[in-house]
């Protein structure tokens, strides 16, 4: 016989005892695992969402707003496209893709309308709408982008992605444009149709589908064939960030600020703000719950361990008699918690993951699938708490008195 | 085999007015191999001294030694081992495990000993062959009758080898026949060498223990050497 039969002999004899105490314990953590299983997933979700949206940072010259941004007119001021290079090769985490941009207003066909010079795999990486326009365009798998079943972003039987960024770098050539749907409509441009710019025949590469945005009004050529056509250098209008959810909410715009002091760096507030709410609400709607929990399932531990020690206490008393020392007394206890930690850990984490996965394409709208790694923290909350709330139970047990135990008979 | 002697052993419970006076300066020693009883009235001091003997009672002043070694100078872990090796205890309540078998019972002190597992039952197994328990071995301590129990509680005492049996009424819950088994066993015991210290009310179960202590409010009051003959408290200090 070992210390752990007596453990496991004397939870099996008083099993309708720890019945309440273990029931707390499972419920707490099926509620802390369904909560984050729940909130890893929405977390996820918004974050493709907001991925799906385009670039959610841009880099102005000092000067500009967003407005100039969207009407192209920047009046005379740019940035350097040098800062690209800075940001890439900064330390800075969460910028999933750059596009430069330099943007001015041309004439067509007796008409004023924007081109604007853009690096094609940038951009096309930033703009999953474009992806539409055939087999040519890819986008890469960013942060906060999660494989879901049954949500294919990729069509089966696409080209190789590194082939066809490849494709698409070197297929807009110097004298291809991209012509946006309304542009596009608007002077009967199709592929393969020419158009002149700036006193130079382009070539139409590809309509762009509609997007519903300035894209539409738009036609894009090669950033350094604009930036030779326009005489102004390396120079760019606005650089375009698609930033990481998660880095954008842990401050990538001021350390974006800090690093490029000259520019202006601004993010699409509403959209950021909602992503922020709703992580943070979720986050300090799981922290709450988790100290919640904890302190109940805490209290219901040492509350059953107490009347434990306090019924085995002729119990111990014995043991200590025939020579049992108070550190095995103490391993008992322990013992105990150890083993109700960790069953209560994994069925608590069995029974969140169901809740989760039921629960959460009801209340979130969204699939939810298990989180292993989550396996790990239940076991190890649930065998923290338990092992927490026997220290002064157990430290309780390892000062019984025998002699006054066996002098009560 | 192993000699245990107190000397001024005094215990006082609480403090102040409300202090209660357990031992009163005893001081006596009980040869290896000696079968002694204990008798006096209640709260006269009975239980104090037996639980002082087997180093669960730190005494107010006076010294207890098994053998040379002073139980309450040396440290707690090395007073735990010494009674882990050298002492059995044997209670009226027998105070098995009521969730272990009868050898789970008895193998609690080998275990707690360190004695590995496959060794814990046969040493076991063969303790409760020899008290007369061997087909009920798998029972746990409801599934026996008194005397059945207090013979799984005989056979955990001994499952050390104890060279000391201290009994606190060992057969104050038992029926006379049944008592009587117990005390075959325990003269048994007693031919093999074991120190008995037995705390009784029953002047018949103390008569068969070849001395008697009797214990007046705290102090050893007589001292019978042998039954029949009766040292008083005076004398007992030329036995020490």
């Amino acid at each position: 016989m070992r210390l752990s039969s007596i453990i496991v002999k004397e939870l099996f004899e008083r099993r309708s005892q720890l019945i309440t105490s273990f029931i707390a314990i499972v419920l707490g953590i099926t509620v802390i695992v369904g909560i984050r299983t729940i909130t890893h997933f929405s977390e996820k979700a918004v974050a493709r969402e907001l991925d799906n949206l385009g670039a959610n940072v841009l880099i102005l010259p000092k000067d500009a707003t967003v407005s100039d941004y969207y009407s192209a007119d920047f009046t005379g001021a740019e940035l350097p496209e040098a800062y690209v290079q800075t940001i890439t090769s900064s330390s800075l985490q969460g910028v999933d893709n750059l596009s430069p941009k330099l943007s001015a207003s041309v004439e067509l066909q007796g008409r004023r309308v924007i081109l604007t010079g853009i690096l094609p795999k940038n951009e096309f990486a930033n703009k999953q709408v474009w992806q539409m326009t055939g087999d040519i365009f890819s986008r890469p798998q960013g942060c906060g982008t999660v494989s879901i079943p049954g949500v294919t972003k990729d069509t089966p039987g696409s080209l190789d992605r590194a082939a066809v960024r490849k494709e698409v770098i070197e297929t807009l050539a110097q004298n291809e444009v991209l012509v946006g749907a309304d542009i596009a409509n608007r002077y009967a441009l199709t592929k393969g149709k020419t158009v002149g710019l700036l006193g130079r025949t382009f070539t139409v590469r590809s309509v762009l589908p509609q997007t519903g945005t300035i894209d539409d009004s738009r036609l894009f050529a090669h950033l350094h064939v604009v930036q030779q056509m326009l005489g102004k250098g390396k120079v760019v209008s606005a650089i375009e960030i698609l930033g990481c959810c998660k880095e954008i909410s842990t401050g990538l715009v001021t350390k974006l600020n800090a690093l490029l002091p000259n520019a202006r760096v601004v993010t699409v507030a509403q959209i950021t703000s909602t992503q922020l709410r709703t992580n943070s609400l979720m986050s300090q709607f799981s922290s709450i719950f988790l100290v919640f929990i904890l302190l109940v399932g805490g209290v219901s531990i040492a509350n059953y361990m107490f009347a434990n020690v306090r019924e085995r206490r002729k119990e111990i008393g014995t043991f200590i008699a025939i020579g049992m020392s108070p550190r095995q007394v103490v391993a008992i206890f322990y013992g105990k918690a150890l083993l109700l930690g960790v069953i209560g850990g994994i069925i608590g984490y069995l029974f969140g993951t169901l809740l989760a996965v039921w629960l959460g394409p009801r209340i979130a709208q969204i699939p939810v699938l298990p989180l292993p790694i989550l396996l790990g923290w239940a076991v190890l909350i649930s065998a923290a708490m338990n092992m927490l709330a026997t220290i002064i139970p157990a430290s309780a047990a390892a000062r019984t008195d025998p002699a006054s135990v066996l002098m009560e008979e | 085999m192993a000699r245990m002697t107190t000397e001024g052993l005094t215990k006082i419970y609480g403090r102040g007015k409300k202090a209660v006076t357990g031992l009163r300066d005893v001081s006596l020693t009980i040869a290896p191999g000696e079968f002694v009883a204990i008798v006096g009235p209640s709260g006269s001091g009975k239980s104090t001294l037996l639980l002082s003997l087997g180093g669960l009672i730190r005494p107010s002043s006076g010294a207890v030694f098994l053998d040379d070694t002073s139980l309450y100078t040396v440290d707690a872990s090395r007073r735990i081992a010494l009674r882990r090796s050298h002492i059995g205890f044997l209670f009226q309540t027998f105070n098995l495990v009521p969730y272990l078998t009868a050898l789970e019972n008895v193998q609690v002190p080998l275990m707690v000993a360190g004695t590995a597992p496959a060794e814990q039952r046969a040493l076991a197994a063969s303790l409760l062959e020899r008290v007369g328990l061997g087909e009920r071995m798998a029972h746990k301590p409801a599934e026996l009758s008194i005397g059945q129990q207090q013979r799984v509680a005989l056979a955990r005492a001994l499952a050390n080898h104890p060279s000391v049996l201290l009994a606190d009424e060992p057969t104050g819950n038992l029926d006379p026949s049944t008592a009587e088994n117990v005390m075959a066993m325990f003269h048994a015991l007693h031919a093999d060498g074991v120190t008995l210290v037995m705390v009784t009310h029953d002047p018949r179960i103390a008569a068969n223990a070849s001395r008697t202590l009797e214990l007046v409010d705290g102090c050893i009051c007589r001292d019978a050497l042998e039954p029949g003959k009766i040292t008083t408290a005076g004398e007992q200090a030329a036995l020490v």
